[in-house]
């Protein structure tokens, strides 16, 4: 970017043997750190943070970012690893927000039973209504999935089923903050190493062999349409989790939790934290989703700022922070003379 | 020769149109076992699209492709391939993030490829190395462990056939095996596809390069706009007149 006379920039791996894809050799506690400390740290935030949170509002906000971040890894896992691209999340989440309202306001059923429920059927209805359209690719399957939270909203607008425009209320909140604080916590970690494992196992193989070539894929006599359900099953599910968990906090669902919101938090995300790195869109939410209360005190105007953080950061960091921050980790730049 | 005599693979009347154009016209031609058939014509003559159709990537307007007594026409691609009969690709687009080697974990990952092996995660890796060693990797060189994008364009069609190898085919449908390869690079490709016949597979070879195909062949199918005009051995089908004609034109012959 930066141009100096005579000289070129040069990036080299750093000298450890450790990066290579496929061979683990680790040789002394160095290596080790080096490939641990950046997810160890992760780690110890994500969990002592609520113990150290300063007061309610901070850990909710924390709560909610952890969320966000869920739906954030699961629209990436379906963009860069399945290839489709998702401008309906808010299907996923307003259908796991609206199962576990259901559940809990009209059947009484507990909490612990509420989530599963709503995940597992959220991503399984919600699967079968993508179904028909996985054949279509790119802008097209965009497109239908824009669709369905609009259409939803309209049907539950007009037959006034599940509470109508009024939403449902009455639903059992968590029994303590430590409950509320590490459920999601603990979600989210699984869904990042749960992912991170799934990709590098043979079945994450061939759901990114489909994305780069399905005609070979199906020559290799593998049923692209399954693989691909299973694939948005998962981020289906992921996403109907962050929906039923946020709907028992607020301890209220209405027709924002199908609004558009919902889609486009989680591209956003994925864009400032870096789409295809699994860990990008979750620091993406960790700094959009605080930056959004922040601006709150603009009032009106805090969309304005918020598109305009967008829009720089795109035109900026193209690539996404956790991109450059792999680069800088893995690489060494210097200046060298042509 | 092993050619047991059977009929393995039979089209009959098959015809497809994209629109106007009539891509395919009335195609027959049976399948014995163990043979291997050449499919010939100039640009343009329907030679891929058959093989589209009977890998079910295509649907035909009419006629039917029998597989070893069972209709396979209109069944999806991905089901025909795990009866046996796989192809291998023309433009061929290896996955190119997978080092080489991986590349055939995809294949090894179906259904058939898993009843034959029984492999389970991490197996598979092994049996892609020796797949990859068949078709004239060199094992213990990097070769195998680079990058599909960093082949170089003879490896990749290696590649290519391996992938189709993992599953065990009983047809194996080569589209243009040998095209864009240098005179070294064929040499070295026959003697595998050589190989692969001894071991009894019964081979389609669609085919541009009349030469090594008459030298491997035992049966050549001559296609012109879609439709059938010659059927022979291949000595038969270089005196035929009206294959001469089709290559190089009346006015010429």
């Amino acid at each position: 970017m930066f141009q100096k006379e005579g000289l070129r920039k040069e990036r080299i791996d750093r000298p450890i043997k450790a990066r290579a894809d496929d061979v683990y050799f680790l040789s002394s506690l160095s290596e080790i750190l080096y490939l641990l400390a950046p997810r160890l740290a992760l780690i110890l935030f994500l969990l002592l943070f609520p113990l150290f949170s300063p007061n309610p509002y901070v850990l909710r906000i924390f709560e909610l970012a952890c969320a966000m971040a869920i739906i954030a890894i699961s629209w990436d896992f379906l963009v860069s690893s399945v290839g489709l691209v998702s401008l309906g999340h808010a299907l996923f989440f307003g259908m796991g927000g609206y199962i576990a309202a259901s559940l809990s306001a009209y059947l009484n059923l507990p909490i612990y039973l509420t989530i599963p429920i709503a995940m597992l059927l959220g991503g399984t209805i919600s699967t079968l209504l993508i179904l028909p359209c996985l054949r279509l690719r790119g802008i097209y399957f965009a497109l239908v999935t824009l669709i369905y939270p609009l259409l939803l909203v309209r049907v539950i607008e007009a037959t006034a089923i599940l509470g109508g425009t009024l939403g449902i209320t009455g639903i059992e909140g968590f029994p303590n903050h430590f409950f509320e604080a590490y459920l999601v916590v603990v979600a989210l970690l699984g869904s990042l190493f749960g992912l991170r494992r799934l990709l590098n196992e043979d079945v994450g193989m061939v759901l990114r062999a489909i994305r780069d070539n399905d005609q070979s894929v199906r020559a290799s006599g593998i049923n692209v349409t399954l693989y691909r359900a299973l694939g948005v099953f998962i981020a289906a599910a992921m996403t109907s989790f962050s929906g039923a968990y946020v709907t028992h906090l607020y301890m209220f669902v209405g027709l924002p939790s199908f609004g558009l919101e919902y889609s486009v938090f989680p591209i956003a995300a994925a864009i400032v934290g870096g789409i295809g790195t699994i860990s990008g869109p979750m620091v993406g939410a960790f700094l959009l989703l605080p930056a959004s209360e922040i601006l709150r005190a603009l009032g009106p105007l805090r969309i304005v700022f918020y598109a305009l953080l967008l829009v720089a950061f795109i035109i900026g960091k193209p690539e996404g922070i956790m991109s450059y921050l792999q680069r800088r980790y893995h690489q060494i730049e210097r200046w060298v003379e042509v | 020769m092993s050619i047991r005599g059977d009929v393995i693979l039979e089209v009959s009347g098959v015809s497809k149109r994209f629109g106007g154009v009539k891509a395919l016209e009335n195609v027959s031609f049976e399948l014995k076992e163990g043979e291997i058939l050449g499919i010939i014509g100039p640009n343009g003559s329907g030679k891929t699209t058959l093989v589209n159709v009977i890998t079910g990537f295509l649907r035909p307007n009419s006629g039917e492709v029998v597989f070893k007594g069972k209709r396979i026409t209109g069944l999806p691609p991905h089901r025909i391939a795990n009866l046996g009969v796989v192809r291998t690709f023309q433009n061929i687009r290896p996955f190119y993030h997978l080092p080489a080697y991986k590349n055939l974990i995809i294949p090894l990952y179906s259904p058939r490829a898993k009843k034959f092996t029984e492999a389970r995660f991490g197996d598979r890796d092994h049996l892609a190395l020796d797949l990859i060693e068949d078709v004239g990797f060199e094992r213990d060189s990097p070769i195998p462990y680079k990058a599909a994008a960093a082949l170089p364009h003879g490896y990749i069609k290696r590649l290519e056939l391996a992938r189709a190898l993992a599953l065990r085919p009983e047809v194996l449908i080569t589209d243009e095996i040998f095209s864009g390869l240098s005179a070294a690079e064929v040499s070295s490709m026959v003697p595998i596809l050589e190989k692969l016949r001894m071991g009894g597979l019964t081979l389609i070879m669609v085919e541009h390069r009349l030469r090594e195909l008459f030298r491997l062949a035992d049966r050549v199918v001559v296609l012109e706009y879609g439709s059938k005009i010659a059927e022979g051995k291949p000595d038969e089908i270089i005196e035929n007149e009206r294959v001469k004609e089709a290559y190089l034109g009346t006015e010429v012959v």
